[in-house]
């Protein structure tokens, strides 16, 4: 599933029929949405936001690390990437 | 001192009685201290309260007795919403998967607000990443409205209007992605504003919907909103949607408008498609009196029509669930955060599955899941898509609407504060709450929420919105504040001297 959630079934069908309910209500936007409009993702348009080619302040590698659930070697260790049948 | 209680100056006036050295910075933190510590187990504001106030306090203190030259707040207590990253103090949005997060850099408001001298109290309470109406959703448990308990405080900012509205802070910061600051500001009997997008920088702020936040001041005062706009306004090269503007100040904004001459022969749009009749008895009620306040004072009532902000709602339950699926896909296990490891063999992919269930709220997952939904190949025109045409008929709207008049006007939500519980298992209910605030997210422009009474069925505060165009965020200021002194002149002081009293004898 896209959104990487690992539901139980009581929560499946507790948020079918929510999101059931949800979507019906939000599909109304299809209603005006005609070809001859143009979308518009950002409320107030910027074009090409550069900053100067110059290092900045970053974090260090102790400062990126300290909020890991796990770490080694000044890594971030995860658990096996594959699955035994893989 | 004197026996006047701290907690209730206004942030301008303990400005100016700290200026003046009248009180000092470390009496003014340690009274709200006191207060939080009376009333905060009854009101749950806070998050977390900060163990460094009094130190950050004294060194105002110390500064300002060293004759070094302080900025217009400096020493005045601040609340931060939990949704901006702090140095100092948890970060956690509201979320069991952020539980203990300490960052590693202040947001960039965060960081001015210090510069500022402004005093960091704690993190106030807010719905799961600043997704919900009522702070129902937060992790840690809902934050109660000041007016009465059994009620919500708004939201997605319920901890940061309930404190100020408690007198636990003269000043808090919000962010309003769908009305999150104007909202709560209007069940609370407090002042909200939402800049423009762009108008203040999101750097720090754990991002919901990227082209809809914005970060703003929540206050009991519009010239106190003014003050704090003015602190952490303006570009931030860190946020590359900060606009570049030269801002003016909001502050003197705001005291011109309480003059005010704003009034007169300022053009005060009505919706035509909001009627009366979506909205509770007393808040209409309360909304055409303020209407006709201004009409007294010379200010003209024009009706406009924005025929496409009835799709408002559907088209940001649409663009919000598909920004933030892609913002909270970051909370992965890996780099910060839960991390829940299920049984037998575990991989990274199973891994991450069974912490976002673990670490989510329910509201959340609706949302995350509706937004991979409308993302999805096959669905993306008809949602997606479509959402963001609606999003450019809105601003034409707006448009046509701001060449006729110069503000508009509608009741800053449907109803008073509804009751704890209330709403909680039907989202879609929940949502029509934003119908109001939400098209001003959607076309960028800034908006206010102020006080304009209390709905007589229920005696609770009722808030008036005012909308300006883009970059116009001054004349909010001016306007709101002209309303403001001419409704507390009416009532004979503050809203808020008329919500019960909370925490003994001050």
């Amino acid at each position: 599933m896209l959104a990487r959630i690992q539901l139980s079934d009581e929560e499946i069908e507790r948020l079918t029929g929510q999101l059931d309910v949800i979507v019906d209500n939000i599909a109304k936007v299809s209603q005006v949405a005609t070809p001859d409009v143009p979308a518009t993702s950002h409320p107030i348009p910027l074009q090409n936001v550069y900053r100067p080619d110059v290092v900045g302040e970053t974090l260090t590698l102790a400062q990126a690390l300290q909020n890991a659930p796990d770490a080694a070697d000044g890594r971030f260790r995860v658990t096996a990437i594959l699955g035994e049948e893989q | 001192m004197s026996g006047t209680d701290l907690t209730r100056l206004t942030a301008a006036d303990l400005a100016g009685q700290l200026a003046s050295g009248e009180v000092s910075s470390v009496e003014a933190t340690q009274a709200h201290l006191d207060r939080i510590a009376a009333v905060d187990a009854d009101i749950h504001a806070f998050l977390h309260v900060s163990d460094h106030a009094l130190e950050v306090a004294a060194d105002i203190d110390r500064r300002r007795a060293a004759g070094e030259e302080l900025g217009p707040v400096a020493g005045v207590p601040l609340a931060i919403k939990d949704v901006l990253v702090t140095t100092d103090m948890p970060s956690t949005s509201g979320s069991r998967i952020l539980e203990g997060y300490m960052s590693p850099f202040d947001a960039t408001v965060v960081a001015r607000a210090r510069a500022a001298g402004l005093v960091p109290l704690g993190k106030t309470n807010m719905d799961e990443f600043a997704m919900g109406s009522s702070t129902e959703h937060s992790a840690y448990g809902p934050t109660h409205n000041p007016w009465d308990l059994d009620r919500i405080p708004g939201g997605s900012g319920g901890g940061s209007a309930a404190a100020v509205a408690s007198f636990e802070a003269p000043l808090a910061l919000g962010s309003d992605t769908g009305g999150s600051i104007r909202q709560p500001a209007h069940v609370t009997g407090t002042v909200g504003l939402k800049p423009t997008y762009g108008g203040v920088s999101r750097y720090g702020a754990i991002a919901l919907a990227s082209s809809l936040d914005q970060v703003g001041p929540v206050t009991r005062t519009v010239l106190d909103a003014g003050l704090l706009h003015d602190v952490i306004g303006g570009h931030d090269p860190r946020d590359s949607t900060s606009l570049t503007d030269a801002w003016p100040s909001f502050a003197e904004a705001a005291r011109d408008g309480a003059r005010g001459d704003v009034l007169r022969g300022l053009r005060v749009g009505v919706i035509k498609e909001l009627p009366d009749s979506g909205f509770q008895a007393g808040v209409s009620a309360s909304f055409r009196a303020a209407l006709a306040a201004m009409e007294a004072q010379g200010a003209e009532i024009v009706e406009i029509s924005a025929p496409h902000f009835e799709f408002g709602v559907a088209a940001y339950y649409l663009i919000l669930p598909a920004e933030a699926s892609s913002n909270l896909a970051k909370f992965d296990s890996v780099r910060f955060g839960l991390r829940v490891t299920p049984a037998g063999t575990p991989t990274v992919e199973s891994v991450m599955a069974a912490t976002r269930d673990a670490g989510f709220g329910d509201e959340v997952k609706r949302r995350i899941i509706l937004g991979t939904y409308a993302l999805s190949a096959g669905y993306y025109d008809a949602y997606y898509g479509s959402a963001q045409k609606v999003r450019t008929l809105i601003q034409r709207d707006f448009d046509a609407a701001f060449a006729q008049v110069d503000v508009i006007a509608t009741p800053s939500a449907p109803t008073t504060a509804f009751r704890l519980g209330e709403k909680i298992d039907d989202p879609m209910q929940m949502y029509l709450n934003d119908v109001t605030t939400i098209p001003a997210n959607l076309a960028g422009v800034p908006g206010i929420s102020i006080p304009s009474g209390l709905a007589e069925e229920d005696g609770l505060p009722v808030g008036i919105q005012f909308l300006a165009p883009a970059r116009h965020d001054a004349q909010l200021y001016r306007v709101g504040a002209a309303l403001e002194a001419l409704l507390v002149d009416s009532w004979g002081g503050p809203l808020l001297d008329r919500a019960p009293v909370r925490g003994g004898v001050a």
